[in-house]
């Protein structure tokens, strides 16, 4: 019973998300054809089409369906371990630490020795490690379940915190490192080349696969710690898995393309209108739509105002805001 | 049988438990009477072994729970809170079938034989009519009574209960007491049920445990324990306790609090 839903959930939203990979990179603003970007007889350097289907669009659209795979199954998972269906993936200040340590990069890096740390990416992950490692250590004890409401609480702390120290530091950068500020706050798909993904797809491959082990776990953990416990669920390991892997992968997302926002709670809200509630079914199918999602709205940025192109994380906000609102009311 | 050996245990905040050994024999209906904060909740938790004991040990026959994992731990004992609060709204049968957890492997989903003990359990507690409905629609004695059939449906041979009965109306928690009666009767488990309602631990319960700061005050047949006295040195509360004819148990009413 369970089997053949998950089946068909899962074989409807993956034709879904391969669907959008494939299709998105024919939209833009040149024409393109799949037939001559996939022909093998003309020689690639001759092939136009190719060369903007493969070269300049497909890396985007990968990276928008990894970062918007990413951020909704961490959503999922962020959502579970809180215990709250309004919990985000950047909720536990893992974004903003990522964001704070790009800043540093952009405003700094050129003029203090730190090394491979002036990359953009990389200050950005570690950014997100300082920041998980803080709020994981001020809400775990030895031998001790994760203490949820301490967990939340250090999050929001830790995002007001870092976002002041990101507004200081903006306050002593320059125009143009101002500006570049700005534009990585807003997300951004564009990143070039496979290389960013390519080095991005470990971690991503890692938190996917503890997400795996996580769904009937998260069930019960939704129910309670002290009921997941007696029904024979190790609480402390799975929110250990659950923090380690939704804070990974998040910290992955936000290296490669910047935070961009509501993707971690629209998707997963949507899914579960849907689907229902069961992780075992909300987990994957979020994973598969948030691809699709992702990148039907960088589709739309694309092209909307084109050909100028509006920021992804502006039209995730637009569509989002009005969605976590709605939610909001509709809850209350 | 499960036994706790001279088990402490004691909490950041101060509350602790000291040296308390009871013995809850297999097959019984066993009442944790004490008033508020007297431990009754953290001995629960001790029994299940959701908390380690900070010295001796509670016994499942002849294995300590610390021996045990929690998965398999989770296939003897099964508990059922107060109230139950799920994050997401999932379905009565999707609640029950939680119960499934510690007999399934790790990415094992339920089978034919799962969902057979799911309806069983449902059936059991009356609620196989609310399997399709959403558990956060349902009463609180509806509820309860789901969360019963999850703990039944882990097939266990213990069933720990903290008050389950605290948020109900009368009818539900007669509901509810029988529900507890019928399952010790056909299915021998063996039951620890914590409440503050001395009427139904009367009614229910063939021993009782007494605690008072933490510790053991007495324990032993219901007759035997449930007395005026009991009720005065647990409560301050002088109680008329007399066997009542008509319900075929001990009643207790109250008449006035000590100075």
């Amino acid at each position: 019973m369970v089997r053949a839903r998950l089946a068909s959930i899962l074989i409807g939203y993956g034709a879904l998300a391969l669907g959008a990979c494939l299709l998105a990179p024919l939209a833009g603003s040149t024409h393109i054809s799949l037939a001559r970007a996939l022909d093998r007889s003309i020689p690639f350097p001759d092939n136009v089409d190719a060369q903007i289907f493969f070269v300049a669009r497909m890396p985007r659209v990968l990276t928008a369906a990894i970062v918007g795979s990413t951020l909704a199954a961490a959503g999922v998972v962020m959502q579970a371990l809180l215990g709250n269906p309004l919990a985000t993936p950047f909720t536990l200040g893992v974004s903003t630490g990522a964001a704070l340590g790009a800043v540093l990069a952009i405003t700094f890096g050129s003029r203090l020795p730190i090394g491979a740390l002036a990359s953009v990416p990389l200050a950005s992950l570690a950014g997100a490690v300082v920041a998980s490692a803080i709020v994981y250590v001020l809400a775990t004890r030895p031998g001790r379940p994760i203490s949820t409401m301490v967990l939340l609480l250090a999050g929001v702390t830790l995002n007001a915190f870092f976002s002041a120290l990101i507004l200081f530091v903006q306050y002593a950068a320059d125009f143009t490192q101002a500006y570049r500020t700005i534009r990585w706050l807003m997300g951004d798909l564009d990143v070039g080349s496979f290389a960013p993904i390519v080095a991005a797809l470990p971690l991503v491959l890692v938190a996917l696969g503890i997400f795996a082990c996580l769904p009937r776990s998260l069930n019960l953990l939704s129910v309670g710690a002290d009921s997941a416990a007696t029904r024979g669920v190790d609480v402390g390991l799975t929110q250990r898995l659950a923090f380690f892997s939704a804070s990974l992968a998040t910290a992955a997302a936000v290296s490669l393309a910047g935070p961009i926002g509501f993707v971690g709670i629209v998707v997963p809200h949507l899914i579960r209108l849907m689907v229902g509630v069961d992780h075992r079914i909300v987990l994957p199918a979020s994973a598969l739509f948030g691809a699709a999602f992702l990148i039907g709205c960088d589709l739309i940025a694309r092209t909307a105002l084109a050909p100028v192109e509006v920021p992804v994380g502006v039209v995730t906000a637009m569509l989002g805001g009005p969605f976590f609102l709605w939610l909001l009311v509709r809850r209350s | 049988m499960l036994r706790a050996e001279s088990v402490s245990f004691g909490y950041d905040e101060g509350f602790t438990l000291n040296d308390v050994s009871v013995t809850i024999p297999a097959g019984s209906l066993t009442g944790l009477l004490g008033p508020n904060g007297s431990g009754k909740t953290t001995l629960l938790k001790l029994l299940s072994g959701v908390l380690r004991p900070r010295t001796g040990r509670v016994m499942l026959g002849d294995r300590a729970l610390t021996s045990m994992t929690r998965r398999e731990l989770a296939r003897y004992i099964a508990s059922v809170p107060q109230e139950t609060h799920p994050a997401f709204d999932y379905s009565v049968m999707e609640m029950v079938l939680m119960g499934r957890h510690p007999h399934l492997s790790a990415f094992q989903l339920e089978g034919p034989a799962d969902f057979g003990i799911a309806r069983d359990a449902l059936d059991a507690t009356g609620t196989r009519y609310l399997a399709d409905r959403k558990y956060m629609t349902l009463s609180g004695g509806e509820k309860q009574r789901v969360v019963i059939a999850s703990a039944l449906a882990q097939s266990t041979e213990v069933l720990l209960l903290d008050e389950p009965t605290a948020s109900l109306d009368l009818r539900y928690q007669l509901d509810v007491a029988s529900l507890l009666a019928r399952l010790n009767r056909e299915r021998k488990v063996t039951m620890v049920l914590a409440t503050h309602d001395l009427n139904l631990a009367a009614s229910l319960c063939e021993r009782l445990i007494v605690m008072r700061g933490g510790r053991i005050l007495t324990a032993g047949p219901t007759r035997e324990v449930l007395t005026g006295d009991t009720v005065r040195q647990l409560y301050d509360v002088e109680a008329d306790v007399q066997f009542h004819e008509a319900a075929g148990h001990v009643t207790v009413i109250p008449v006035r609090r000590m100075p």
